[in-house]
């Protein structure tokens, strides 16, 4: 096979690791509590779409049902927080973390109810088809991942620096008390966050599924994604980003050139090298948070 | 020179009270921090109140400013009880708290922290115009528009704290302790500024101090808070002549933890 087809390949299935990573990130960052079910809610934004779509459910158009998805994902995060987490506001973190846990338990329970255990393709556009340049033959949805992924980062980024609401956000992670002074209302910018946590999970699912089959034990892909963010440093945007390509990139390659058996080791081989040689990530952030 | 005055005395001369609190009380738990303040501040003046470590100062800032929520009393202001309001609605009345410790943005630019001053405000025009009136007042924040707040030195960052506070276009600025960790020289221009805007801005200012000498000399009123309650209470200049404070801010000096010199009380008020 091909470096370069490794190559895409390998880029492509880092995106989705990114963009779980980011979810991690995004909620750390302004909660610093960790959402262990974010692989979860990857897998429900894909088996909604999914859902919405395929024709032996409801059949809509791709180009309708993916907003919709990305809707209900935001909605769902939104709501989790204002109707659940936020009554734990003062209970250790390790508490929040427990019902995440659980929540990804539940998750994987109930898409299973709905859609069934077996493994199941996404009737999108832009599954199967082949783009060539020149000699190469590359997967149109492997590339679209990439692409989407690029925009979706432009877009937070311009999000993140541009708007008022974006710096407000960053505002409230880095000193809540702060934040509060000045009239933020801290905690609908924490309910926002779970959303946008919510839907960049139902983007990274309808990509993901896209590429191949999903069932609903598919969110444990979560795992890679948080030794993603680890590796990125976790508390930086671009570094859950960098991490999410760089697992994706280490795998192809691993399981070219490694025994099989060793090369599913490789991304967390590397992880435990980061957390010896590098412990705050590729691309951390230095500064400490105050109370 | 008489007696220090008691709460009993005439209240300051001056413009209407733009604030007022009845019997606060505020707890941490089951500790009562502030047992029962009353206390007026005028339209247009600077008000301090002074006093020593944990007397309560801090939470009866947090508590006007809607950070904490008040078991008892009232605060009034602009004739409403605010007592207990969310403090993104207490903002939006016009009261903005300046934090102890500067508490800026530490990762967002100058600039971004001083738009972030005005996150409850949607005139955009008069935001851009406020943001060149804080680099007026203070132009080192302008030479350092797009520096990350954290790092900049305790000065350039108190006066941020100030600026985005200044944002929010307040009537009635909660200031806290802007004195705490910098030099004298510093500490009189910070002062030197704050009278300023009080005079040309219009900008009614609760100062909160334990570095009694300088507030008192920016001061039009003063209050002594002692163990969660107000103990004494007169114009700044007959505060400057008592015994009790002179007493209080002549004592002895000493290293507190937090490091900095503090002036030891030797003797309790009254
Ligand atoms: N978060 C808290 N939890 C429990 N008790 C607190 C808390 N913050 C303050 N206190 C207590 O409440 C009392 C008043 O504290 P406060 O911070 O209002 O004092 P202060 O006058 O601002 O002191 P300082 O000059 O040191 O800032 C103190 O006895 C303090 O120990
Ligand atoms: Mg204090």
């Amino acid at each position: 096979m091909d470096v370069l087809q490794l190559a895409i390949s390998g880029l492509a299935n880092g995106c989705v690791y990114g963009l779980i990573a980011l979810g991690f990130v995004l909620i750390y960052k302004a909660t610093e509590a960790v959402n262990f079910a974010q692989g979860d809610f990857m897998m429900l934004g894909a088996f909604i779409t999914l859902g919405l779509t395929n024709a032996e459910f409801m059949g809509l158009p791709f180009w309708i049902a993916v907003p919709i998805a990305i809707a209900i994902m935001a909605a769902f995060g939104y709501l989790l927080d204002m109707l659940v987490l936020r009554r734990m506001f003062g209970q250790s973190q390790i508490a929040v973390v427990m019902l995440t846990i659980a929540l990804g338990f539940v998750l994987r329970f109930v898409a299973g109810t709905i859609w069934g255990h077996e493994p199941k393709s996404l009737e999108s556009p832009i599954a199967g088809l082949d783009v060539r340049f020149g000699g190469l033959v590359l997967g149109l949805d492997e590339i679209s991942v990439i692409i989407v992924t690029v925009l979706l980062t432009i877009v937070l980024y311009l999000y993140f620096n541009r708007t008022k609401l974006g710096i407000a956000m960053q505002a409230a992670s880095q000193n809540q008390l702060a934040a509060y002074y000045m009239g933020i209302p801290v905690k609908r910018v924490h309910s926002m966050i779970w959303a946008l946590a919510g839907a960049v999970a139902a983007i990274a699912g309808v990509l993901f599924a896209s590429k191949g089959s999903i069932d609903p034990s598919t969110g444990l892909l979560g795992i890679k994604a948080f030794a993603a963010a680890v590796i990125g440093g976790f508390g930086s945007l671009p570094g859950a980003l960098l991490g999410g390509v760089i697992v994706g990139l280490i795998e192809p390659f691993a399981s070219y050139y490694i025994a099989a058996g060793y090369s599913q080791v490789m991304p967390y081989l590397l992880l435990f090298l980061i957390l010896v040689f590098r412990p705050h990530g590729i691309l951390a952030q230095i500064h400490r948070k105050k109370v | 020179m008489t007696a220090p005055a008691r709460m009993s005395e005439p209240m300051p001369q001056g413009g209407e009270p733009l604030l007022a609190v009845k019997n606060l009380e505020s707890y941490y738990g089951p500790i009562m921090a502030i047992r029962g303040v009353s206390l007026e501040v005028r339209q247009g003046q600077i008000v301090t109140v002074l006093g020593a470590n944990g007397a309560g100062k801090t939470t009866l800032l947090k508590t006007i400013s809607g950070v904490m929520n008040p078991q008892k009393g009232q605060v009034l202001y602009a004739g409403g009880d605010i007592a207990g309001w969310e403090p993104d609605h207490v903002v939006r009345t016009g009261i903005v708290h300046v934090p102890e410790g500067r508490e800026v943005f530490p990762l967002l630019t100058v600039e971004e922290n001083l738009r972030m001053g005005a996150f409850v405000r949607n005139d955009r025009e008069g935001v851009r115009r406020d943001e060149e009136m804080v680099y007026s007042y203070f132009p080192i924040l302008a030479e350092r528009r797009r520096q990350a707040a954290g790092t900049m030195s305790g000065g350039q960052q108190q006066m941020l704290a100030i600026g985005r506070g200044l944002m929010a276009k307040p009537k009635l600025m909660l200031l806290d302790e802007p004195s705490l960790g910098l030099s004298p020289l510093l500490v009189k221009e910070i002062f030197a500024i704050i009278r300023r805007l009080n005079r040309e801005q219009g900008v009614t200012m609760m100062l909160v101090e334990q570095n009694a000498r300088v507030a008192l000399e920016v001061a039009d009123y003063g209050y002594v808070m002692e163990l969660g309650r107000i103990v004494m209470d007169d114009t700044a200049p007959r505060l400057l002549m008592s015994k009790d404070v002179q007493e209080f801010y002549l004592g002895v000096q000493e290293q507190t933890q937090r490091g900095q010199k503090r002036w030891k009380q030797r003797k309790t008020w009254r």
